[in-house]
């Protein structure tokens, strides 16, 4: 008896994971020396590096887990805590602001 | 392997997708666990950046107390564990079981299951291992889970200069530190655990093959997830 083909098998392209860890690997240099060595002000620096951060962890999750390839349906399991999170965090902001 | 093993892997069910995501249980379990995940993390995170701003100038500046450059390497061993991971996904996708193989016209081998999850389970394991000695040198120099320690050489650094140090919200700046490291650190050692059983039980053996390889995406998923949680922590707890 055979086992059928799992719901897993991939009928995309397959990203290049080496290319995606290279990126990651420049980003992970430029975010170290944009902290310590380039002199930007504390803002713009803030900002870039929140970016960067985000920008990666998309690359993680768009390509290692492979988000990109899946069902809405399932990227909705991921997507949907988010802006439950960016609400909770907001509420207490105001919270200790108001 | 006995009769009675093989009659129970035949009894197996085959991979039954269910109709709302289309994905296999596994799978779909995985996945809301890391929605749960999602919230735990944020709400972590949440609370660091909020006690954080809430009182920005009396911090600690980044590379104060925090080591930077180990824990940059740190993040170069996840990084490099999360890509051997997808590679281990991919090998035996591909029907790539073994540790290494040579190809023809190529002066590289190629690397399988064994090899990916091999390296993997290495990176985690070193990453685990860096960080526990991280805290033990952080320890060592006065920076425990309450602040810093009484009459430590971090204490004498804070009492000079407490801007850089940020002597005033010391507590908070080693509790929200250790938390949520620590809780990363757990999550990074369960996962080796998890390979380390997987590796023994299931990819030693032989026992995936590309028609049935849903261990080794569920783990990776996890894997992932734990990577995709450091690259944040990395960025907000040691470089901003």
């Amino acid at each position: 008896m055979t086992t059928p083909a799992p719901q897993t098998t991939t009928t995309h392209v397959r990203p290049n994971y080496m290319l995606i860890w290279l990126y990651l690997f420049v980003m992970t240099i430029a975010e170290v020396l944009l902290a310590f060595e380039l002199p930007v002000s504390q803002n713009l620096k803030l900002i870039l590096l929140l970016i960067l951060a985000v920008w990666k962890a998309m690359l993680v999750a768009l390509f290692f887990m492979h988000l990109k390839f899946e069902r809405w349906r399932l990227r909705l399991i991921f997507i949907v805590p988010l802006p439950l999170a960016a609400i909770l965090v907001t509420t207490v902001i105001m919270e200790k602001v108001f | 392997m006995t009769h009675a093993t093989q009659t129970l892997d035949q009894m197996r069910p085959p991979f039954p997708a269910e109709t709302g995501a289309g994905v296999y249980s596994n799978k779909l379990g995985m996945w809301v666990f890391l929605a749960s995940d999602v919230m735990f993390f944020t709400a972590l995170i949440g609370s660091y950046v909020i006690l954080r701003f809430g009182m920005a100038t009396a911090w600690a500046r980044p590379g104060a107390v925090l080591n930077v450059p180990l824990t940059g390497l740190n993040t170069f061993l996840l990084i490099c564990s999360s890509v051997s991971m997808v590679k281990a996904y991919a090998a035996i996708a591909d029907g790539k079981k073994y540790f290494l193989r040579k190809v023809p016209g190529k002066t590289l081998q190629d690397g399988g299951l064994k090899f990916w999850m091999l390296i993997t389970i290495i990176c985690g394991a070193g990453f685990v291992g860096v960080q526990v000695f991280e805290y033990i040198k952080l320890v060592g120099h006065g920076f425990t889970p309450t602040g810093y320690r009484e009459g430590s050489l971090l204490a004498e650094h804070a009492l000079a200069d407490p801007v850089k140090y940020g002597a005033g919200v010391a507590g908070m700046y080693g509790s929200t530190f250790f938390t949520m490291t620590g809780f990363h650190g757990f999550h990074v050692t369960c996962g080796v655990i998890s390979m380390l059983y997987l590796y023994f039980t299931k990819v030693l053996p032989e026992k995936y093959s590309p028609q049935d390889y849903r261990g080794i995406e569920v783990i990776g998923l996890y894997w992932h997830f734990v990577d995709l949680v450091w690259i944040i922590l990395f960025t907000i707890v040691y470089l901003i």
